[in-house]
């Protein structure tokens, strides 16, 4: 549901985490899971994974984009919407505005069409640097952009989710793209057109409790923390700690609510190869 | 049916949220049984378990066959336990889904009453994947070949009442909130300070009033003063002729098009600009 809610379970882990989405400019990064120092760029070509222990880095979309679409056929859906504050919240717009000029987003989702291994898709990319991946009303109106135009061109859907819910700062108006954009997967669903749903982490509330967990195929990537309520909630509510590997990928997969973990580096090939075994559907 | 509108205006959102959660509030089946004629209960989402947090059944009403499917609040303790204090696990959504597909079968139109503080965030509730329970019962509902209502009648709190609010008409009792969360979840996350509640509630928006102009329903029922406790049967009379009135209308729309209009209602609610 909610940003703060992807508390991880220990405080260790929850500085982390704050470090992860906040990798350092200049040209050396700090892994947070073995602390060890290392070159971007070794980071980088190693699809953001740490050469040393394995941990993932969380990825921006633009980088998303690069270790999964063809180089060069990624067109980004021009649809020109701007945000208006539904709340009056003061500092709201102006929250946003600096986020677009430090993320260069204009949203926290990416959508377009491209294609993987030559194979055409709609995909849409969501971005946690954006207000922590927040469904608000622009995200909703994408996504649903997006599950409307692929049912138009009869494509495949992909989307990459990462997010902390629905956005509070526009209230209801947020917990109402949650139907819309269920409802126009619904629609997908009844053109008899494929979706792959991929959760990343973290994924939770709103967006788990629509798009991410209806896909026909829901992919999530290793170790990625995935739920409805957050950690954070849940153990004020019960009182008691959380048993370890709670809301992790590994936990979801054990339980019967994703199809499969991939690792970063095998997400494309495996992508390709579920695009082509539905392709002549 | 409003006989001091000058009272009832100076009411504050955070006034109606206390009025929402009035433990002598009317709950859904305070409602069903003065609404409905012989109200047959059914239990269980033929999986694992019958969760009372919502209630669901068949009823009739003015000589026409209803499924229901409300969401339940206990009066007391006891009965909030039973209840789960109306926070539905995924075996309620679960349950739901089962008795829309049953109402689509038998072309039942689809009542559905909305009051709950949200899904209930446990470790079993995850375990049992309480978010794609909720996402499949709006997937479900989006596309259910019959006519269905929704009446907000307390409180609508987060995707746990969304979940079943995926209707033709959203309509809410004046003093009902229907909200992203709850306004003490806003403060703490927003302001970090749990204690603003009152805050949080004014700027939330999430008074029927607030909710009509957002064009995110369609029709506000007025309460008595004092709230609809003061006079249930006048309450429920209100939603009744809704349910008449609206379900007449619904069924003579062919499929198709109530599908459609379905689907526009929800994708045109957004706030941007292009």
């Amino acid at each position: 549901m909610v940003i703060d809610k992807i508390r991880k379970r220990e405080n260790s882990q929850e500085e982390n985490s704050k470090k992860r989405a906040d990798i350092p400019i200049g040209k050396w990064v700090k892994c947070d899971k073995c602390k060890e120092i290392l070159y971007k760029e070794i980071v980088h070509d190693n699809y953001s994974i740490c050469p040393n222990c394995g941990n993932y880095f969380r990825l921006s979309s633009r980088r998303r984009l690069i270790q999964i679409i063809d180089e060069n056929t990624y067109e980004e859906f021009d649809l020109n919407l701007s945000n208006i504050n539904p709340l009056n919240i003061p500092d709201y717009p102006k929250k946003l505005q600096s986020l677009k000029e430090k993320t260069g987003l204009n949203e926290a989702v990416r959508c377009g069409i491209g294609k993987i291994h030559g194979e055409k898709v709609v995909c849409c990319i969501m971005d946690g640097n954006f207000l922590m991946g927040s469904m608000g009303s622009i995200v909703g109106e994408k996504i649903t952009y997006s599950i409307e135009k692929a049912i138009e061109f009869h494509l495949p859907l992909i989307i990459f989710s990462v997010s902390g819910g629905a956005r509070m700062q526009e209230g209801i108006l947020s917990l109402m793209q949650m139907a819309k954009t269920a409802s126009a997967i619904a629609r997908l669903d009844k053109e008899g057109l494929l979706y792959i749903s991929v959760l990343t982490d973290p994924t939770y509330g709103g967006v788990t409790a629509s798009f991410a967990m209806l896909g026909d195929i829901i992919l999530a990537e290793p170790k990625a923390m995935i739920g409805f309520a957050g950690p954070r909630v849940i153990r004020q509510t019960i009182g008691q700690e959380l048993p370890e590997g709670f809301q992790t990928s590994e936990f979801l997969l054990e339980h019967g609510f994703i199809d499969k973990i991939v690792e970063r580096k095998e997400m494309k090939n495996t992508l390709y190869k579920l695009l082509l075994v539905h392709k002549y559907v | 049916m409003s006989n001091s509108n000058n009272k009832k205006n100076v009411l504050s959102a955070w006034d109606r949220v206390l009025l929402a959660r009035d433990p002598n509030r009317p709950t859904s089946l305070d409602y069903i049984s003065l609404i409905f004629d012989d109200f047959i209960e059914l239990h269980g989402d033929r999986l694992s378990k019958d969760d009372a947090s919502i209630v669901c059944g068949i009823a009739t009403c003015n000589n026409k066959h209803f499924t229901i499917i409300a969401e339940q609040k206990g009066r007391n303790t006891k009965e909030n336990i039973e209840r789960n204090f109306g926070m539905p696990n995924p075996e309620s959504y679960r349950k739901a889904i089962r008795f829309m597909k049953q109402a689509e079968k038998f072309k039942r139109p689809v009542i559905t009453f909305i009051d709950t503080k949200g899904a209930y965030p446990g470790i079993e509730a995850e375990e049992k994947g309480q978010g794609e329970s909720i996402a499949k019962s709006m997937f479900t509902m989006s596309t259910l070949s019959v006519p269905i209502l929704s009446f907000v009648i307390g409180e609508g709190s987060s995707g746990g009442a969304l979940a079943i609010g995926i209707a033709d008409k959203v309509i809410m009792l004046e003093n009902s909130i229907y909200s992203i969360l709850s306004p003490e979840g806003y403060a703490s996350i927003l302001w970090k300070d749990s204690s603003k509640v009152k805050e949080a509630t004014e700027e939330m928006k999430l008074t029927a009033q607030d909710l009509y102009h957002l064009k995110v329903i369609d029709k506000v029922l007025p309460e008595p003063t004092g709230g609809a406790g003061k006079n249930v049967e006048q309450v429920a009379n209100l939603i009744k002729n809704e349910i008449i009135e609206n379900i007449d209308a619904l069924s003579k729309i062919p499929v198709n098009n109530l599908l459609d209009n379905r689907y526009k209602k929800f994708r045109k609610i957004g706030n941007y600009v292009i």
